[in-house]
């Protein structure tokens, strides 16, 4: 093989880890603050597939227009899981909280198999076949786009926490939950909020990974376990991390499907969350172990 | 006899005996479907009660349980169809095999201090590691599935675990009573004692002088070994393996949901939760179909509700609460 087939193969591997990154990045803010690992994150990002799909298909509306108006949608279902439901569980023992995550994945995975069927869906924009041309490389335009709209999401994002009031109070709940709390803030309504920017981010990088990959109900579990292996390789409560994590956890995945065989690829992704486990637990990015 | 049961009130006693009478005639009672769904009932028990060692008593918590399900059937099941050797010197190879992939497991992760939620994904991330290997592995079939001869017999041969329901319903019923009886001497002895110890306070445990690595591999070890036996089992009863079904993280998943809904570190917890979570799923099926509402997920939606509920209302489980009702609550000596 051409030595251009290696780098047009990472750089589309890279580019798709980037929108994992994104799904990533919602795990681990949620992790980091709320402390209570998501076990439904996968199955959040398909009902925010089959929305974008929905648009698409109803109103041809294009899904990177709808990563905005998604990424509220997920809002407000996040939120409204945290506080209707996840908030008394958070100083439950964690196979509490996950047995309760649980349930909402089964839930979620069995309604939208009712509604849409089992069969994979996808979507065609008039630009799904489009790409540019760079020097040697032929690099797909949809993945450059959704590559370039995760890296300004993540960076709101990360500008939110760094800056704002309310992203520093946030902040202060994750430091310390006993002084957050003594200082008056609303720590339940906080962690709400934070779910809901955690589930945002999975609308936003949902409504792109329509574009990349089919979507079917049982998509859910495979995305929540891939974003497992990104939060923990990455660092479990590290922004960057999450999104380094994705742009590897991608490149490992292409590479592996262009040197063996396409089906074994997710084998290199364990194989490498299993490494990053023995030799560097918190991550590659991540500070302090729990 | 006598210290077995040593605080456990009359009742109690009376009430296990009352349960041991039904399973034991329950072949005579029952008719083919409900034999079924028992042997499906006692072999959650069965993986419920063995996943319980380690996370109920020793405080690790597992999500990847399927592997030593998935090695103790292939094991198993590849002795038996390459080399002709039966079901009771393969289990023997398979408790061997999962308890030494257990041994890695624990050993890689407690020597390099990987506890908590990064144990219980490193446990997910071995299981799916062995799925998609055993995808790719031909010599058991790959993904397209590895198959035990089937044929017509005349006779029950225990011997080669291969007849008719009833005796598989023994089988598995003589398993689950072993099981329990185990647990129930593990969690008295010593090392149950220091299992639970480290389950509430590593580091207190510590600092008492318990070597937490070696009782944390033997929590591990033993748990994987007793899991193996269920895995045989499966081969021999179900006599295919697919390794997207074994291996696959809802088996890992639907294996611990019974023991945590019937009650954590309890023993009758698995048991409980496997009678009512088979019987929920089971039953839901029936009341959707008389309703005309059987559209596929549909029963997996109301058990997802169900769960829910339980898991909200009963943080425990559903033993303790249960346990108090009876008034069959062990005294704490």
């Amino acid at each position: 093989m051409a030595a251009e087939t290696y780098f047009n193969v990472a750089v589309s591997g890279l580019l798709t880890g980037l929108v994992y990154g994104l799904m990533a990045v919602g795990l681990s803010v949620i992790f980091g603050v709320v402390r209570v690992v998501n076990f439904a994150h996968g199955e959040m990002m398909t009902i925010a597939m089959y929305l974008a799909i929905v648009l698409f298909s109803a109103l041809g509306l294009d899904p990177l227009v709808m990563v905005v108006p998604l990424a509220g949608v997920l809002f407000v279902l996040g939120y409204a899981m945290q506080a209707g439901i996840i908030n008394p569980f958070i100083t439950r023992p964690e196979h509490s909280q996950f047995i309760l995550l649980v349930a909402v994945a089964i839930i979620i995975t069995n309604v939208l198999l009712i509604v849409f069927g089992p069969d994979a869906r996808n979507v065609q924009t008039p630009y799904s076949f489009d790409s540019f041309l760079v020097g040697p490389l032929i690099i797909d335009a949809t993945k450059v786009y959704a590559g370039a709209a995760t890296l300004v999401i993540t960076a709101a994002l990360f500008g939110f926490f760094r800056f704002a009031p309310l992203g520093k109070a946030i902040r202060a709940c994750a430091d310390n939950y006993t002084g957050a709390l003594v200082v008056g803030l609303d720590v339940k309504r906080l962690y709400a909020l934070t779910f809901g920017l955690g589930a945002a981010c999975v609308g936003a990088a949902g409504a792109m990974l329509v574009l990349l990959v089919d979507v079917t109900p049982a998509l859910g579990p495979a995305l929540t376990l891939l974003a497992f292996i990104i939060v923990i390789t990455g660092g479990l409560g590290s922004m960057p991390g999450a999104l380094l994590g994705g742009v590897l956890i991608g490149l490992t995945e292409a590479m592996a499907g262009l040197f063996f065989t396409p089906s074994a690829k997710s084998m290199f992704s364990f194989g490498l969350l299993v490494l990053v486990l023995l030799f560097r637990p918190q991550g590659i990015l991540g500070k302090r172990l729990s | 006899m006598i210290r077995l049961f040593a605080g456990v009130p009359r009742r109690g006693v009376v009430l296990l005996a009352a349960l041991l009478v039904v399973l034991v005639a329950a072949p005579w009672l029952a008719n083919d479907y409900l034999l079924t769904v028992l042997i499906i009932i006692l072999y959650s028990a069965y993986t419920g009660q063995a996943w319980n060692v380690m996370m109920g008593f020793a405080g690790q918590l597992s999500l990847g349980h399927a592997i030593y399900v998935g090695l103790g059937g292939y094991a198993a099941a590849a002795l038996y169809v390459h080399f002709g050797v039966g079901p009771w010197i393969g289990l023997a190879a398979a408790i061997a095999i999962a308890m030494a992939c257990g041994a890695v497991i624990g050993f890689l992760a407690f020597r390099f201090g990987v506890g908590g939620v990064y144990f219980a994904i490193l446990t997910i991330a071995f299981a799916e590691f062995a799925r998609i290997g055993f995808d790719h592995f031909g010599w058991v079939g790959g993904s397209s599935g590895f198959f035990l001869p089937v044929a017509n017999y005349t006779r029950n041969d225990l011997w080669n675990l291969r007849g008719n329901p009833t005796m598989f319903y023994y089988v598995m019923l003589a398993l689950t009573v072993a099981a329990f009886a185990l647990c129930h001497v593990l969690l008295r002895s010593r090392v149950g004692y220091y299992w639970q110890a480290i389950r509430e306070d590593e580091v207190a445990a510590r600092s008492l002088g318990i070597n937490t690595f070696r009782y944390k591999m033997y929590a591990v070890v033993i748990s994987a070994g007793m899991t193996a036996v269920a895995g045989v089992f499966f081969a021999f009863y179900y006599n295919n393996l697919f390794p997207e079904q074994v291996f696959h993280i809802s088996r890992s998943i639907e294996l611990i949901l019974g023991p945590i809904i019937g009650g954590i570190g309890t023993l009758f917890g698995p048991l409980i939760g496997a009678f009512l979570l088979t019987g929920l799923s089971e039953s839901m099926q029936e009341i959707l179909t008389a309703l005309g509402l059987d559209a596929p997920g549909a029963k997996q939606v109301f058990y997802g509700l169900c769960l829910l509920v339980v898991v909200m209302a009963l943080p425990d489980g559903v033993w303790p609460w249960l346990a108090g009702k009876l008034g069959v609550t062990v005294r704490r000596s």
